[in-house]
């Protein structure tokens, strides 16, 4: 008999499998979906890959920063100005607005690191609105007032408008299964560990050699990297951007920040699970305009009070469910056939 | 040269309304390590609160500070009591996600009660009076006003904290809550009069706002940003370094403006940023013995 | 001695979490008395100390004081009550100077025989540092502080968690030599100590706890050093 450590159990074998199958529905979402659903997918997708980012500072490395519409918008304007500028390709702009929010990052997160807790959520905030305020001041992008983009380039895509909206849709799901993809991978790597020591207790985890600091910038940059594709596509998608719509604290930040906690914060079922009660809610109550909007608020008020780990939270302690395969359990293998000798 | 003067003396004076919206918040962490997201929406509702006191009422919006001040006082008291308490503890989310959804709601109320239109208090003649200090340079009645009525928040907050059985209980619950509570202090009453004098300051704030300028529902977290930047750049614990805090950011506004329009708020983020890397205590820190 | 108990504690449970840190424990305190409690570390005396101030859950009847079942009640309506405590570590307010430490200590304004004078008679060294940041007194001059700022509450029984923690045996005697005067007021004392010596000297009557039980009660003359050696280490 052996003992090992693995990180699937029946549950997230199971969906893992459900999510495959999903997958490839999802991704033949153009053959089947309208052009209304196509773009409703896609704003779920865009949801779900910065909520899951959110979650990911905030609920794994305790970067509660409410200024992540600094890369939301920082990419969306990288992505009309190397197209109206430089003539780039806008699916080469994607990745390419990702790293350069990330080196953007690297300075910003040398001075708002300064800051500690609370105050570094109004410290990323204060990033945000000095993009906001620098972006509205670059007239050849329209000022104030934004600006759309040129219609050669958007030819230039694709030649039909429906080919146009199957690319993007499907540039949109690509980016969230690599986004989570690459979530998955960090958290189960060595820094995920990390990360979970320093949930448990930073000063416990600083003690035990890890470089509580050095991780954090990692996962500040790293989401930065991810927020500013998300960013660049949700605006390419749009075809107009301007600076109060591209570094929106609410459409970015409140409700991103609304999602994760409804959805269950600190893991990764949360975000997505919070998209789809998101989306319902929207669809069913959207006609109530700022009554809505209220309402939202007080939902995640009384969540955060009654069940702060959220509706998957309420899942996993009912029946123990994982869809991804991230928590470690010990395994026993009971010496049979082709079980692995490690020990 | 008049023109700078002019220029500087504007942004001292406005400074204090920023030390006024930095107090409350400087108040609130001090004793309780909250940081409330929704204060700047507080202000704005506290402006609507005089506007709607002066219309019913007929009051001028200085008179309806009579009410406004208690009024707000006594909801920042249950507020802190029936929610926030429940927040506090060690994580930090929760006491910012409840405070950002208070923020929403406070945001999407006044939208639903009031519309986006703007409004402003109007204070009469008061508003354009001024006198003049020599040649070239003036200074308003209103803004002078409002300069002194910072300087009377402040040194009240500051004898209140250093001077009264109130402060002293909000100085020990913040030292040590358990032990607080061995000397009969109830934390929960304690945290709630703070927020009740937070409030009460965000009242006076508010109406001030309201008679400088046009306000609307969204405003509210600009007003907690500049608050913000005046507590860091004054440096945290102090409460006249959170003035000065809010006389540099005022000032920093004001030299924006004056070259270039669109670089009033940026210039104000700068000073805060530039603050922040060369000296992150900020420029008044308390100094502990 | 039938004279009803100013203080019963009677099967009390306490738990931290999951954990569990005192077992069914009973005990009794009589007006006037003073008690010693002592036991190896981690016994359970402190936890016995902050349930009884409220700092921990309890059943109401496991706490009785005066006649009243006040076990639970908040830590604030325990000390309105007339119990104060002076926590293991002094947990003096740094922010606050000396004598303001005091004034919070009075703030509930109960009557009885202790005001600012009446501290300062009793420790003349704290009056002319009153206004002086409680963290610049030394160790020794700290948890008098401590105690007098229980004392300003004017309370019906002190419980005091290890005063002697830290000090030298010099500074623990000039301590302990105050708390005759503090009896004399008529008040009941529950003293944690790990000085077994110095606990048995001041108090009448000895509770030895091991593992959150009683594991042996009596008077302080009529222990031997054996049977307390043996409660306390549990050989
Ligand atoms: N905050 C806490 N959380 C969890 N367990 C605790 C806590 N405080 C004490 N304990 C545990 O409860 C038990 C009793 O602790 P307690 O502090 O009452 O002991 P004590 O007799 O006062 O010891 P000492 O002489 O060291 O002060 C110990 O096993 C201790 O580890
Ligand atoms: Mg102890």
């Amino acid at each position: 008999m052996s003992i090992r450590v693995g990180f699937a159990s029946r549950s997230s074998r199971i969906g893992m499998a459900a999510s495959a199958v999903a997958l490839v529905v999802l991704a033949a979402a153009p053959f089947w979906g309208g052009r209304d659903d196509l773009q409703l997918l896609s704003q779920i997708y865009t949801y779900v890959a910065l909520a899951s980012l959110w979650n990911l500072l905030a609920g794994y490395a305790g970067l509660v920063s409410v200024g992540q519409q600094a890369y939301v918008g920082l990419g969306a304007y990288l992505l009309f100005g190397f197209a109206i500028l430089g003539g780039v390709p806008p699916l080469w702009s994607i990745p390419l607005a990702g790293v350069i929010a990330a080196l953007t990052a690297i300075p910003v997160a040398a001075l708002v690191f300064r800051l500690r807790g609370h105050y570094f959520a109004i410290g990323t905030w204060i990033i945000a609105e000095v993009f906001r305020l620098i972006a509205s001041q670059v007239s050849v992008l329209g000022g104030g007032s934004g600006t759309s983009l040129p219609a050669h380039i958007v030819l230039a895509i694709a030649s039909t408008r429906q080919l146009r909206d199957f690319l993007v849709y499907w540039i949109a799901l690509a980016l969230v299964v690599v986004i989570l993809a690459l979530i998955v991978l960090l958290l189960r790597s060595r820094y995920g560990l990390a990360l979970k020591a320093i949930r448990d207790s930073e000063l416990a985890a600083a003690c035990n050699g890890i470089d509580v600091q050095r991780t954090k910038v990692l996962v500040y940059i790293f989401t930065a990297f991810g927020t500013a594709m998300v960013g660049a596509l949700i605006f390419f998608q749009r075809l107009r951007v301007s600076p109060d719509s591209a570094f929106s604290v609410n459409d970015w930040t409140a409700f991103v920040i609304f999602i994760t906690v409804i959805g269950g914060i600190g893991r990764i079922e949360g975000p997505i699970i919070g998209t789809v009660v998101f989306f319902a809610l929207r669809q069913t109550l959207a006609d109530l305009g700022t009554i809505y909007l209220l309402m939202l608020g007080a939902v995640a008020i009384v969540v955060m009070l009654a069940a702060p780990k959220g509706i998957w939270g309420l899942i996993v302690e009912r029946f123990g469910w994982q869809i991804f395969p991230l928590e470690r359990t010990v395994v026993r293998d009971t010496g049979s056939a082709g079980a692995a000798k490690r020990a | 040269m008049t023109d700078w003067i002019n220029v500087i003396l504007q942004g001292i004076l406005v400074g204090g309304l920023y030390a006024m919206f930095a107090a409350g918040l400087s108040l609130i962490f001090g004793v309780m390590r909250l940081v409330n997201i929704a204060h700047g929406d507080l202000i704005v509702l506290a402006a609507y609160v005089a506007l709607v006191t002066t219309e019913t009422l007929g009051v001028g919006p200085l008179v309806s500070l009579i009410i406004v001040v208690p009024l707000m006082a006594a909801i920042g008291y249950l507020l802190q009591r029936a929610v926030l308490n429940r927040t506090l503890g060690e994580d930090l989310l929760p006491p910012l996600l409840v405070t950002f959804g208070l923020s929403v709601i406070i945001q999407n109320g006044l939208l639903t009660l009031f519309t986006a239109d703007d409004r402003k208090l109007d204070a009469g003649h008061i508003e354009v009076a001024t006198y003049r200090l020599f040649d070239g340079v003036y200074i308003g009645a209103l803004p002078l006003l409002q300069f002194v009525v910072a300087i009377a928040v402040i040194a009240a907050l500051q004898f209140i904290f250093y001077r009264t059985a109130l402060g002293r209980a909000f100085r020990a619950t913040a030292d040590n809550p358990a032990v607080a509570r061995l000397m009969g202090l109830d934390n929960r009453h304690v945290f709630a009069l703070a927020m009740a004098l937070s409030l009460a300051v965000v009242a006076i704030a508010g109406v001030f706002l309201a008679i400088r300028a046009n306000f609307d529902p969204s405003i509210g977290p600009a007003r907690l940003i500049f608050g913000f930047e005046a507590v860091i750049i004054g440096g945290l614990g102090s409460l006249w370094g959170t003035f000065a805090g809010g006389l540099v950011l005022g000032v920093a506004q004001a030299v924006g403006a004056h070259i270039n329009p669109g670089w009033q708020i940026l210039a104000g983020h700068v000073a805060f940023l530039v603050i922040l890397a060369v000296r992150p205590e900020g420029l008044f820190p308390r100094i502990r013995t | 001695m039938s004279e009803a108990p100013l203080l019963a504690v009677g099967d009390l449970d306490a738990f931290y979490g999951d954990f569990q840190a005192l077992f069914g424990l009973s005990m009794e305190v009589r007006p006037g008395e003073a008690i010693a409690v002592i036991g190896a570390n981690g016994a359970g005396k402190s936890t016995l100390l902050k349930t009884i101030a409220g700092l921990l859950p309890a059943r109401p009847e496991a706490i009785v004081f005066g006649g009243t079942p006040i076990g639970g009640m908040p830590a604030h309506a325990v000390a309105a009550r007339g119990i104060a405590l002076v926590p293991e570590g002094r947990g003096l307010f740094s922010s606050l100077s000396v004598e303001e430490n005091l004034m919070i200590g009075g703030q509930l304004n109960r009557s009885g025989p202790w005001n600012l004078q009446r501290i300062y008679q009793l420790f003349p060294g704290l009056a002319e540092r009153r206004h002086l940041p409680s963290t610049a007194l030394s160790g020794g001059q700290q948890q008098m502080v401590a105690i007098a700022r229980g004392l300003m509450s004017n309370p019906k029984l002190l419980l005091c968690d290890e005063i002697s923690l830290g000090l030298a045996p010099i500074v623990v005697r000039e301590i302990y030599a105050r708390l005759p005067a503090i009896l004399a007021e008529g008040i009941s004392l529950i003293l944690v100590e790990q000085d077994v010596v110095q606990a048995l000297k001041a108090t009448q009557r000895v509770y030895c706890l091991q593992e959150g039980r009683v594991a042996l009660t009596g008077a302080a003359k009529d222990l031997t050093h054996e049977a307390i050696a043996a409660a306390y280490f549990g050989v």
